[in-house]
Parts: C-alpha cells; sequence; structure tokens
C-alpha cells in the first residue's frame, strides 16, 4: 500500500513543504507499509527527497507542467496513482495543494480530509484529527474509501530526516494540450526580498496599537533583525496601513510559524483563529487585560514604542554574539 | 448572463465553539448562523456584476429549513432567486454530490463560492463541483474582470498573486480581496420586504455515500499560562526565546 506525496519545489529543489510530507509519508508507511513515492513537476535534485523517507520519485518531464495547471496536475496524480497501486494521496496546505486536490478527489471520488495534524490512530477504519471550526477544535475523522487523500497542515508533523536509497524515475502523464489551454497563466506577481508569509518560521505582526501606517518602521525593522515575515491584524489591513495580503485572521491568511510576536493586537476570537497554530507567541501589549495575553506563551506589558525598539537593539546584540 | 452564488451557512464568526451528545456533534444551542465571510465577498461581487451587465442572480443552499433566514438575507442584499437542497449534509463529498446534481439542467455562467467554509475549513465543495462537472474552476480569487466571457482571474499564491485568463462559464472558489471590505452589502429595508415575494425553491436531496465520517471533536489543548517577562528585562525574553522555546 504505498503513498503518493506532491513534491512542491523552489527553483526545482523540493521546497519545506515537501520534506514535511515525505516525513509524514515515511512515518505513515512504517505503519501501513508500503513505499513513498513523490511525484514533482521539474524537479532539479530529486534526490533531496531520499533523506526523507522517499523510495522512488517520479519527475514529470514535460515543458507543459512548468507552470501550475491544477486539472492537468489533477490529472497527474490521478495517473501516477492508478501506475503504482497507489491508496493514499498527500498534499500540502499551499496555493497549489489546496487547488488541485480538490479536483482530484472528484475525480478519483476520494474522501480527502484538509487541515490534517496527526498520523491515523488507527489505519482501519482509518482516522486521523484535523482542526476545524478555525482552530477551535479538533475533530476525529474516519475517510472511508478505498482510495483516501489527505491535505497536511502546515509545519504540524515537522521535518525528520530518515534516508533511504531512492530512485527517480521519468514520469510523463498523458494530458491533452487543451486542458492547459482552458486556463493560462499570464501574470505571476510576487513581492521581493520579502519573506513570504506562508513559509515564515518567525512572524512580526502588528495592529491599532501602533496608531498609524508611519510607525511600522520598527515592525519591519524587528522582523530584518529575526529573519521574519511581517502580518498585521484586520483593521490595520482595512484601513489601508497595511496591504491585505499581510492581513491574518479568520478571514485572511492562517498561519502556523514557530514564533509569532503580536505587538499591540488585543487578540479578537477572529486574530486567534488566524493564528493559534503558531507553535509560540509572544504578546507586547500595553493593556495588560488584553485577551491576546491568555493566548500567548511569553508576553511584555509595555509600550510597544518604548519596548520594540529595546528588543531590537537586544536581538542585534544577540545575533552579533550568536 | 446567469451567476449562481453556491451559499455556506455557518456560525458567527465570534461564536464559541462546543459539542453535544458525547462530543460527538456540534452544539448548535445559542448560536447565531451567518452567511459565510468568504460568501459574502462573493456575493457582493455577484451584486456588482448584476448591476452592470443585468445578469440574473441565483442562490443555492444544501441545508436545512433554520437557514432559510440567512438565504432570505442573500436575497434582501439583491439575489433574484434562490434554492434549498433540503438536507443536513453529512460532509463535502455529499454536498458536492448534490451540487453537481442540481447543476445538471442548468446554464450558470459563472459560480461563485467561498474559498472554505468557516465552520469545516474543508476547502474542497467548489473543486468537486468543478471535478464532477467538468467545469473550469479557480481557487483562492481575490480579483475577477470579465469581458464578455473572458475572464481574467486573480488568485492568492505564495507571496504574491497569480493572474489566469479563461472563458466562461467558471466556478470560482472566493475570497477576501474578491471586492474591498467597505464594498460589502448589507440589506436595507426594502430589500428585506422585497426578500419576503421572491422565490426560494426546496429542493429534495439525492443519494449520495458520506465518504468521510466525523466521530468525535474535542477542544484544542489549553495553553499554559503566559510568561511575563517584565518590559526592563528584556534580556530573560530574549533567553526564554533561545533556550526554552528555541525559535531564536
Amino acid at each position: 500500500m504505498s503513498i503518493l506525496i506532491f513534491a512542491e519545489h523552489q527553483n526545482g529543489k523540493p521546497n519545506k513543504t515537501a520534506k514535511e510530507l515525505a516525513s509524514y509519508a515515511k512515518a505513515l508507511a512504517e505503519k501501513t507499509g508500503g513505499e513513498v513515492i513523490a511525484l514533482g513537476f521539474g524537479l532539479t535534485s530529486p534526490e533531496d527527497l531520499y533523506a526523507y523517507g522517499v523510495n522512488k520519485v517520479l519527475n514529470v518531464d514535460d515543458q507543459r507542467f512548468t507552470t501550475f495547471n491544477a486539472k492537468a496536475y489533477a490529472e497527474a496524480f490521478k495517473q501516477a496513482a492508478a501506475q503504482n497501486g497507489i491508496k493514499i494521496i498527500l498534499t500540502g496546505q499551499t496555493a497549489d495543494g489546496m487547488y488541485f486536490t480538490p479536483l482530484l478527489a472528484g475525480m478519483l471520488k476520494a474522501a480527502y480530509v484538509t487541515q490534517v495534524i496527526s498520523l491515523p490512530e488507527q489505519n482501519d477504519p482509518f482516522i486521523i484529527k484535523r482542526k476545524a471550526f478555525s482552530n477551535k477544535a479538533i475533530a476525529h475523522v474516519a475517510l472511508k474509501t478505498d482510495i483516501k487523500i489527505l491535505n497536511i497542515a502546515k509545519n504540524s508533523f515537522g521535518l525528520q530526516e530518515n534516508p533511504v536509497e531512492g530512485v527517480t524515475e521519468t514520469f510523463k502523464p498523458e494530458v491533452a494540450d487543451e486542458v492547459f489551454e482552458e486556463i493560462k497563466s499570464v501574470k505571476v506577481e510576487k513581492a521581493t526580498g520579502k519573506v513570504p508569509l506562508s513559509d515564515a518560521e518567525i512572524i512580526v505582526s502588528a495592529g491599532r496599537g501602533l496608531k498609524g501606517p508611519e510607525n511600522w518602521g520598527m515592525i519591519e525593522e524587528l522582523a530584518e533583525v529575526l529573519g521574519a515575515a511581517t502580518a498585521c491584524s484586520k483593521p490595520v489591513a482595512d484601513m489601508g496601513w497595511r496591504p491585505h495580503s499581510e492581513h491574518v485572521g479568520q478571514t485572511g491568511k492562517q498561519v502556523a510559524p514557530n514564533l509569532y510576536i503580536a505587538i499591540g493586537i488585543s487578540g479578537a476570537i477572529q486574530h486567534l483563529a488566524g493564528v493559534n497554530s503558531s507553535k509560540n507567541i509572544l504578546v507586547i501589549n500595553i493593556d495588560p487585560e488584553a485577551p491576546f495575553f491568555k493566548a500567548a506563551d511569553y508576553g511584555v506589558v509595555g509600550d510597544a514604542f518604548e519596548v520594540v525598539p529595546k528588543l531590537i537593539e537586544k536581538l542585534k546584540e544577540f545575533k552579533s554574539a550568536h | 448572463m446567469k451567476i449562481l452564488l453556491m451559499l455556506s451557512v455557518v456560525p458567527d464568526t465570534t461564536s464559541k465553539i462546543n459539542f453535544t451528545d458525547n462530543d460527538t456533534r456540534f452544539d448548535k444551542t445559542g448560536i447565531q448562523f451567518v452567511i459565510n465571510p468568504h460568501d459574502e465577498f462573493g456575493l457582493t461581487k455577484a451584486m456588482q456584476i448584476k448591476e452592470k451587465t443585468g445578469a440574473e442572480l441565483h442562490v443555492v443552499h444544501v441545508g436545512v429549513q433554520a437557514n432559510e433566514s440567512v438565504i432570505r438575507k442573500t436575497l434582501a442584499i439583491g439575489a433574484d432567486k434562490a434554492f434549498r437542497i433540503d438536507t443536513d449534509p453529512q460532509d463535502s463529498f455529499y454536498t458536492a454530490v448534490q451540487l453537481a446534481e442540481f447543476l445538471k439542467d442548468k446554464d450558470y455562467d459563472l459560480i461563485i463560492a467561498g474559498r472554505e467554509s468557516i465552520d469545516y475549513n474543508g476547502g474542497m465543495v467548489p473543486g468537486m463541483v468543478a471535478a464532477m462537472t467538468g467545469m473550469r474552476f479557480i481557487n483562492a480569487v481575490i480579483g475577477l474582470e470579465l469581458n464578455g466571457t473572458e475572464a481574467m482571474v486573480d488568485r492568492e499564491i505564495e507571496g504574491g498573486k497569480e493572474t489566469l485568463q479563461t472563458t466562461l462559464p467558471l466556478i470560482i472558489g472566493g475570497q477576501k480581496g474578491l471586492v474591498k471590505e467597505e464594498e460589502l452589502r448589507i440589506p436595507n429595508m426594502r430589500g428585506i420586504m422585497m426578500a419576503r415575494k421572491k422565490p426560494l425553491e426546496v429542493l429534495s436531496p439525492v443519494d449520495a455515500p458520506v465518504v468521510t465520517e466525523y466521530l468525535k471533536f474535542e477542544k484544542p489543548p489549553a495553553k499554559s499560562a503566559v510568561k511575563l517577562v517584565d518590559k526592563d528585562n528584556l534580556d530573560e525574553l530574549i533567553d526564554l526565546l533561545h533556550n526554552e522555546a528555541k525559535v531564536i
């Protein structure tokens, strides 16, 4: 009973999501038996995945797949699954993963569960835990079809090295040209030189407590010192102080970094729903009654305009000493 | 042109989430139900297109009779007609089958759903419906421009956006960004009065398998108490982040 994972990459190298899926798949394969097979599109270093337990990489070498196309990718997965006797397919909580996987599930009429946070409690019936109600609950869900598809929540399993002897094979899915013509990518715009929110290990986020967009200099400086991404609360995005792409919360982005630093954010329930999967939360707020402190691991009660510049100085000292 | 909103009805975003029947079911007691926030952006976008092109706007919802007050709200905001498929859906696949069946004899040019519902957060119904009907599908949509049957669609990607070109008919999974927050519509008194006279048709569900079964719910483990550090002793904070949390 082999497991198939989606090996996303950055410039040809498997990214962290791919390695996390490989880690999860390897641990699962030890319970269910079978191999871990990764499907990637134009990987230049597929061997990077062997270190995380991938036995076989299917590498698509076809220019048409260079740009992501959801329906074509779903077709490729369907064919790879059929040809390799796959019963479990894993994808990641990324823009592309969340886009094509429901198409695949619909094509295969397979049970599909997103926001998965654990290995199965048992294999038959196959029961996993997932987040639900915007992180306010955990659900135990049984998948009842022969083929099962899981979308693993970001940063929920972590990376586990587990080197195996792997092989890479070229894979040629049969997908008609018309599929690529249906929806065509015409432009990609990405902020350059910044850590994207979705991949960040540390996020520095600020809210209305900063009083105005002109005061974000210290937030950006703190983020730079930490190699962190910047984020903001909903009111800040709605007032146009910061771009909407930075809004984290129930209706914005849901994030799960190793450290989330909330500065001048009171901690409304909708904001917490987007951040409470973070491994550690540090809250800096002038109001000791701010509800965010109840959801925090570490807290500093104080004026952001006093605490943040001091913290930047201390961190710079720390970084130069380490 | 005909537009369809696939509506999801969810607990208000401020709801305290509890479970009943030995933690096997969501406890609806005292819960206020609302239009799924992601769908609100789609509904406003649909209204803007309707006002510009004279399109007809329908709403479909798979759910129980108690949700009709929320469906009426979409009519009060300006939708022309609504359908309710009368069932208490047990999973996303079941819901998608109902919607795909509903679409069999329809000819919508644009179908708008939310990226995900904020209760079960499955994020899969629009894509599954697309697979079942063979329609084109774009997810996480933050911008949509129509020119006749040509569509330019922005979807959110890591660290930015991608612009896609396609033609109608099309299903989108919409989200915040589709319209601006301040553009979101709320019903006015005239709309509420008119909504009472608009058609809300109740349809029977078709048989479909439930492929994922929710067995049990639990609350996430409670956080241990926050460690407060004095603002004049930030060295301690750095020590905790380095040696205890191991994040710097």
